[in-house]
């Protein structure tokens, strides 16, 4: 188990810049997601770690040493493709154990490993059978004993789930976070889908086009976004956000309607972006003078809750209630605690902090 | 096989299917079905209609030392193009697939030598490999008399060999270069981060992936070597010298055409169509079994 | 990826190099003996740089080989099978692919079986159905009883005897079979409930998809027609119609030893192969995408 030190690493591919001097640093030990929209760098990172891409810029460093000039198998890496990339014409017990081989590992140790390897994550009975065999769930367990039994460094995942469908989706990505917590080796976990995310990670790391966004725990990028776009990728659905203005210190004003919010040492005309999340905009029955009320048009019924979808300020808004709640189409009146609101600067997207938190910090 | 929307113009259908029927039905079965008919009859000396005579043809050929001969030289050929054309087209492959500096100028030119007409083929390398000019005669002045194609038959045998492997080596190399890049790449990375450096990954991965590509072309070289020479062997050694290239299309052209025995010929041409065949089906029961590594 | 495998790296340099210089070399080797007068040329060794009598010797070549004439023709036939070769498949493998009617798998096989029969294989017989092309139909109204007396249609020396045999062959068919099969069948169902028939969907539908195919198959029956040989030497004996293929074997002496005027042989070598290699390299794109698609 290593730690991994990544320091302004840049990549271009001839004269394009993919990657914009990224600097993360990974505990030993930590299970890291890399999460971001598609063609953001998130792979390319992962890939320039395992040595797969060669590094423009800047430098990576695993347990402490720089891997720039090593090659993949010099680096104490092992990953996980998205299409699991087993060998086809290799059996499952000659897949997982081709490391061994090519390490030069004795037959009958080999055997033993791979006998133990199958047995950990459950492909006993399947070790003769070639790839084309085996269902979806079973590759991906191939590609898992393949990592595991090199007993690496790090773990690399390049969006290992993708390829499954939903219920399997669901139960590797738990058996991943429990092989994690067994091994405890250093896991960084490439991924778009953001339920992935929160649930793998010790970290996050959001990434957008080639740009860290925000580096935190699944708790904090939840509730305390870095930026606008954070706001918008986490969480499902994601946060509502309005644009708006400062009315004062600690108002805000969209579309005619006012909202008090927490004292931000706002300056009156200032241009903002207000977010709340769906949950905690609470319709109410009598609306607050000047208080915010959406325009619902559909309403989506999804069993255990509700989401009603409409205009507010001049933006898109979802509203998360409890099922068997009432509200149909037509104006609601919201009521939003001010601790629930967040405030982004309306230019660099970035989140405004409350004065009081900062006062505190300070 | 089938395609689930079709349509039922009868008329349209049989209006595009008719012209290449009759085609393949004037130029490809009937004359087969002459050449089978010719396999079993004689022509009588002074005229009339043919004469049946079952399997006697085929016995008089068989019968022939120079038959089995020209089968051997065939074999013999067959199987040393192929090894040449397929073996170098792989090893160059392998490495052009690194994707190193200029391999876009190699995968442009190497199989640039299988648009050259066999004929031209045919009169390029008998200069080269001429005993008294061209790029080897050197050798002879060293030691005199060691190199003639035109009296040696074993040197003819190899420059009629190094001919036909040079046009193939292009032909083959160009599906094999292409089987390499639809390889998925995250295989080979995989490979890579499992240890195994760049000939490792070519001998454990690569090759037994190529097996389907590799087997279809053993194939075709083997149908080429058995048909395409012809036009080599007529412009460089004739089948000699001492019959020592004398390939089994080449004995049924000249039986046919010089000696005007179309039955011995046919007989002939009965047998190497049969071993056309059989190598088809061969080849069509292994395609089917590749479907397994997919 | 990352490597540092200078050895490797010198080692497949030293292979790509060596087998450029094989296979080109002969290539090199006609264009400078084609460019030495008769007494460089026959000197041993052999001069290794180009000389300054190309363009005497392509000219003495040109004149001799009696190659305007000979390229024409070449570039008729060859230029007539690719057409006929794109026009002919395409419908038939339409035929084939989208409709669905009873023989359709007995023509798939009679067609595709031909591949199995290669001309130089049954080449006799060939020969005595181009003295006669009608000659099949004759003889089977003879065996039916039916007393219906044909013309003879000799395909001997005619532009008829080189292209239509060539034509024949299936190669074609299959390329487009293939390719209609990767075609969605929601397509003709979008085109049949747009109400087009067979015809217009083949018009305005599969032909403009098809153009890449078709490039790829002209390029290839460009090629192959050119370079054929044993054909044309049978099928012609007037010297109209003699091919450029064919008539490379009479530039040099056919009894092996007699030593060939080489400088202007290899003028002609050089002759016959520039245009298929120049469609090649004009036209490289297409002919590897043709030539690959046939194997699947």
């Amino acid at each position: 188990m290593s730690d991994i030190a990544i320091r302004g690493v840049r990549k271009s591919y001839g004269r394009i810049e993919t990657v914009h001097g990224l600097d993360l640093a990974f505990g030993a030990g930590e299970f890291v997601v890399i999460l971001g929209p598609s063609g953001c760098g998130k792979s390319t990172l992962l890939r320039m770690i395992a040595g797969l891409e060669s590094i423009t810029a800047g430098e990576i460093a695993i347990g402490g040493r720089v891997v720039n000039r090593l090659e993949p198998r010099e680096r104490g890496c092992a990953m996980v493709f998205q299409n699991y990339a087993l060998y086809p014409h290799m059996t499952v017990a000659e897949n997982i154990g081709y490391a061994l081989k090519v390490a030069g590992v004795p037959k009958a140790e080999r055997l033993r490993r791979i006998a133990e390897v199958g047995r950990s994550i459950g492909l006993d009975g399947l070790l003769d059978r070639r790839p084309a065999q085996l269902s979806g769930g079973q590759r991906q367990r191939v590609a898992m004993g393949r990592a595991i039994i090199r007993e690496p460094k790090v773990f690399l995942f390049d969006e290992p789930l993708s390829n499954l469908d939903a219920t399997l989706r669901v139960q590797m990505r738990i058996e991943i976070r429990r092989l994690h917590d067994r091994q405890g080796v250093t896991s960084v976990f490439v991924t778009h889908d953001q339920t992935e995310a929160m649930t793998l990670a010790d970290r996050l790391v959001v990434l957008n086009a080639g740009r860290v966004e925000q580096v935190g725990t699944p708790e904090e990028v939840y509730h305390r976004p870095a930026s606008r776009f954070v706001a918008g990728f986490v969480g499902s659905p994601p946060m509502n956000v309005v644009d708006a203005t400062a009315a004062g210190p600690d108002t805000v004003t969209f579309g005619g309607l006012q909202l008090t919010v927490p004292p931000h040492g706002l300056e009156r005309g200032a241009r903002l972006a207000v977010g709340f999340r769906p949950e905690d905009a609470v319709p109410t029955a009598q609306a607050a003078p000047d208080g915010p009320v959406a325009a619902i048009d559909l309403v989506e019924d999804l069993g255990a809750l509700r989401l009603l979808r409409g205009r507010l300020g001049g933006a898109d808004v979802v509203v998360q209630t409890a099922a068997g709640t009432r509200h149909g189409r037509g104006p609601l009146p919201l009521q939003i605690a001010p601790s629930a609101i967040h405030l982004f600067d309306a230019e660099t997207g970035l989140r405004l902090a409350p004065r009081a938190v900062r006062a505190a910090a300070a | 096989m089938q395609k689930r929307a079709t349509f039922r113009n009868l008329w349209l259908a049989s209006a595009f299917i008719a012209p290449q029927l009759l085609l393949v039905f004037v130029f490809f079965y009937w004359p087969t079905a002459q050449a089978a008919y010719w396999a079993v009859t004689l022509e009588p000396a002074f005229g009339g209609g043919n004469q049946f005579v079952g399997l006697e043809n085929f016995r008089a050929v068989f019968a022939d030392a120079n038959y089995w001969a020209s089968v051997g030289a065939s074999l013999l050929f067959a199987v040393g193009c192929t090894a040449v054309a397929v073996g170098a087209a792989l090893v160059l492959a392998l490495f052009a697939d690194r994707g190193l500096r200029g391999h876009r100028l190699y995968r442009f030119t190497f199989f640039l030598p299988y648009a050259v007409p066999a004929a031209a083929v045919g009169l390029t390398f008998r200069f080269i490999f001429s005993p008294d000019a061209g790029l080897l005669a050197g050798i002879n002045h060293v030691v005199p008399g060691l190199w003639n194609p035109a009296l040696d038959g074993n040197d003819a045998f190899v420059l009629v060999l190094l001919g036909q492997s040079w046009k193939m080596i292009g032909y083959n190399f160009v599906f094999l270069l292409a089987a390499l890049q639809n390889l998925p790449r995250t295989t080979i990375e995989a490979a890579a981060m499992d240890g195994a450096g760049v000939l490792r990954r070519m001998w454990d991965l690569q090759v037994p992936l190529l097996t389907p590509t590799l087997f279809f072309l053993l194939m075709v070289n083997i149908t080429d070597s058995f048909v395409d020479s012809f036009a080599l062997i007529d412009v460089t050694t004739h089948g000699g010298p001492a019959r020592a290239t004398m390939l089994m299309v080449y004995k049924i052209y000249l039986d046919g055409f010089e000696s005007k025995d179309y039955s011995l010929a046919a007989a002939q041409s009965m047998v190497l169509m049969a071993l056309i065949i059989g190598l088809t089906v061969i080849q069509f029961r292994v395609v089917e079994r590749r479907v397994h590594y997919r | 990826m990352i490597e540092r495998t200078p050895l490797v790296n010198l080692l497949t340099h030293l292979v790509l190099v060596g087998g450029l210089l094989v296979l080109l070399l002969p290539v090199y080797v006609v264009v400078v003996a084609a460019s030495h007068d008769l007494v460089a040329v026959n000197q041993v060794p052999m001069p290794l740089l180009p000389g300054h009598h190309l363009w005497e010797n392509l000219a003495v070549a040109w004149q001799k080989g009696n190659f305007r004439n000979v390229m024409l023709t070449s570039v008729i036939v060859a230029g007539l099978v690719a057409a006929g070769k794109v026009g002919l498949s395409a419908i038939s493998a339409y035929s084939i692919v989208y409709f669905d009617y009873r023989l359709r798998m007995v023509f798939f096989w009679i067609i595709f079986a031909t591949l199995m029969l290669p001309l130089e294989v049954r080449i006799v017989p060939t020969y005595a159905v181009a003295a006669n092309a009608l000659e099949p139909f004759q003889a089977l109204f003879d065996l039916s009883g039916l007393s219906v007396t044909l013309p003879r249609w000799n395909l001997l020396n005619s532009y008829s005897g080189l292209v239509l045999p060539l034509v024949a062959t299936a190669t074609g068919t299959f390329l487009y079979r293939q390719f209609f099969m990767t075609i969605p069948d929601e397509l003709a169902e979008a085109a049949k409930m747009d109400g087009a028939g067979a015809f217009r969907f083949f018009k305005d539908v599969i032909l403009p998809l098809s153009v890449t195919n078709m490039a790829a198959l002209g390029t290839i029956m460009f090629v192959y027609a050119w370079n054929q040989y044993l054909w044309p030497l049978l099928v012609v004996t007037d010297q109209n119609y003699a091919t450029a293929s064919m008539e490379l074997g009479r530039l040099v002496p056919s009894a092996y030893g007699e030593a060939p005027v080489w400088n202007t042989a290899m003028a002609g070598t050089l002759i016959v192969m520039a245009p298929p290699l120049a469609v090649v390299v004009v036209l490289q794109r297409w002919f590897v995408r043709g030539l690959v698609a046939v194997e699947k």
